[in-house]
């Protein structure tokens, strides 16, 4: 590992990408998630890359698909509204089967919303980042530290399922500052055209050409071409699932939450745990796919769960699909921008029997 | 600790190099002497993390803070509305947190005539060896000279704010006295502190012992 830096969040996404083997960023500036493209912007030129800061939100995500559908490994950034804006292009790169990066540091919604750190954008990113039948992979780091690991995972995730992978970050883990190194024997597999057979690099009349498109004139051609990439979706749900527990072995009262906010809820369970009550934290790192096995083992002593996010429950319905509906799922949370205390956490733990 | 500080203290720095604690601190060591101090907060970059956190924290001291209209709300706006002559006539001491970088020492410019040519104001320049783009004592002059340029003054001292947040020790202070020193000398003046909490500082000379209050909310408790 490289020596530790401070720095913030969105630096470390945008450090992390240029070691993940990122070639092309196109972006277009936002809070709370600016520092990624004002970092691109020093760094890409300096390694050979490409930084370009395009004239829109769209006009970022359909230079990625341009980029992604040559093989070389792209990224995108922006916040909540701006990844709205993007969702055109994403469906897209997902209906053409191209591995890209998109980044969401998210913030208050809907509509412009404000600047401060929220996580309303779980079911956008979840069920409907765009129109059509898709998914993409979705990553929710809770550290700075974890933020760089995450890159690249994310990458190589998309390239070997060949779809877009989103790192849904939140604007405070965007703009705090917290130690980090990053991994210097990392192996970059997959960085430009050279394992992609479907690139578009030109067939110099070796090969059949390659097409890039999502366009199909029998009904039949398009339905196969969905099943296919459905069959895929089975194989990510049963391999890449990621999820973090802690303390849930004995917990009576299981936490879950994502991000940032898994943060605060393990101030809570420490606090709780002080106070004698058993409880813990269920934190999933892909949240598509869900880590419904992972839930149910973190759950296994558990009488109730607690889904605590910065929305108005976004994640429960996950969290009661997961589980069958065979443990009471409450919620306590804070929206708007406004972040939940710890002791907010707790006192809901409280009132949910967890003192007895 | 036995600094003088002017009547006018001027705080920068790359952004993330820790300004806002060590203003924090400052204006509360000054506050022990004086009870009017006046803390302004003129970051127009960093819409987190910020004085304008510490209203509360400075009320119970006796300081006063102001702040830009919008700050700390959902608008994104570098408005400075307030009259920063007035401040320092009323205040005896005044410590101005200045936004990151040059593009947060251009709130500077808006002010150059209250604060051009003061004989009683210094500009102080925060660094951290463990920031990217400052880890050098190079590329903190650099820096300092871009943040001089668009602040139109000129720097009087380095405040080493070294530190890797939560994990910083003694050994973290110690390694980055020597970079501190030669940023100083690079950019033609002086090393005047070195700030961290009181327990890493054993050894080190001209130490100013600070507490930690910028930090996320879940170590808060």
């Amino acid at each position: 590992m490289s020596e530790l830096t401070l720095m913030k969040g969105n630096e470390a996404l945008a450090e992390a990408a240029i070691r993940a083997g990122c070639k092309c960023f196109f972006g277009y500036p936002i809070t709370p998630q600016t520092e990624i493209s004002a970092y691109l912007s020093k760094r890409m030129p300096k390694v050979g890359g490409v930084f370009l800061q395009a004239e829109s939100e769209v006009a970022a995500i359909n230079m990625v698909y341009g980029c992604a559908g040559s093989g070389i490994r792209c990224m995108t950034s922006s916040s909540s509204p701006g990844i709205s804006l993007k969702t055109e292009g994403i469906s897209y790169i997902a209906g053409a089967d191209l591995p890209c990066v998109i980044i969401n540091v998210q913030r208050g919604g809907p509509g412009l919303g404000g600047i401060q750190p929220s996580q309303a954008d779980y079911w956008q990113v979840t069920r409907a980042l765009g129109h059509g039948d898709f998914h993409v992979l979705v990553f929710a780091p809770s550290t700075v530290q974890e933020m760089a690991d995450t890159v690249q995972k994310a990458f190589d995730l998309a390239d070997k399922y060949r779809m877009p992978a989103v790192i849904l970050a939140d604007g405070l883990l965007g703009q705090m500052m917290e130690p980090v190194a990053f991994d210097e024997d990392a192996e970059i597999k997959m960085s430009d055209a050279s394992n992609k057979p479907w690139a578009a690099t030109g067939h110099k009349n070796q090969r059949k050409h390659n097409i890039i498109n999502s366009l199909y004139l029998q009904a039949e051609e398009l339905e196969e071409k969905i099943r296919n990439r459905f069959e895929r979706y089975e194989q990510v749900k049963a391999n890449e699932t990621m999820a973090e527990c802690y303390k849930t072995e004995d917990a009576e009262i299981v936490v879950a939450a994502y991000g940032s906010t898994a943060r605060l809820a393990k101030s809570a369970v420490e606090l709780a745990r002080k106070e004698g009550i058993k409880a813990g934290v269920f934190r999933p790192i892909t949240l598509w796919p869900y880590p419904v096995n992972e839930l149910n083992e973190a759950c296994k002593n558990a009488k109730k769960v607690l889904v605590t996010e910065m929305s108005m429950g976004q994640m429960v319905d996950d969290v009661k699909l997961a589980l069958n509906c065979r443990i009471p799922v409450e919620f306590v949370g804070r929206t708007g921008g406004v972040i939940p205390s710890p002791a907010e956490i707790l006192n809901k733990i409280k009132e949910m029997g967890g003192d007895k | 600790m036995n600094f003088e500080f002017p009547k006018i203290t001027v705080i920068t720095g790359h952004y993330g190099c820790g300004k806002t604690n060590v203003s924090v601190n400052i204006a509360l060591e000054l506050a022990k002497k004086s009870d009017r101090v006046s803390v302004v907060d003129l970051d127009i970059v960093n819409p987190y993390f910020r004085t304008a956190d510490f209203g509360e924290l400075f009320g119970s001291s006796g300081v006063k803070l102001i702040t830009p209209m919008y700050a700390n709300s959902n608008l994104d706006i570098p408005a400075l509305s307030f009259d920063l002559a007035g401040v320092i006539n009323e205040s005896e001491y005044v410590v101005i947190d200045v936004g990151g970088d040059p593009e947060g020492a251009a709130a500077l410019g808006r002010y150059s005539d209250v604060l051009g040519k003061r004989e009683d104001l210094a500009l102080y320049y925060v660094v951290n060896k463990y920031r990217y783009l400052t880890s050098t004592p190079a590329e903190a002059v650099e820096l300092l000279r871009e943040i001089e340029a668009a602040g139109t003054i000129s720097c009087s001292g380095i405040i080493n704010n070294s530190n890797l947040g939560k994990l910083t020790d003694a050994e973290t202070v110690a390694k980055s006295v020597d970079y501190a020193k030669e940023a100083a000398q690079a950019a033609g003046t002086s090393l005047l502190f070195t700030c961290s909490e009181e327990k890493n500082l054993g050894g080190i000379e001209n130490a100013f012992p600070v507490k930690i209050y910028v930090k996320p909310i879940w170590d808060m408790e």
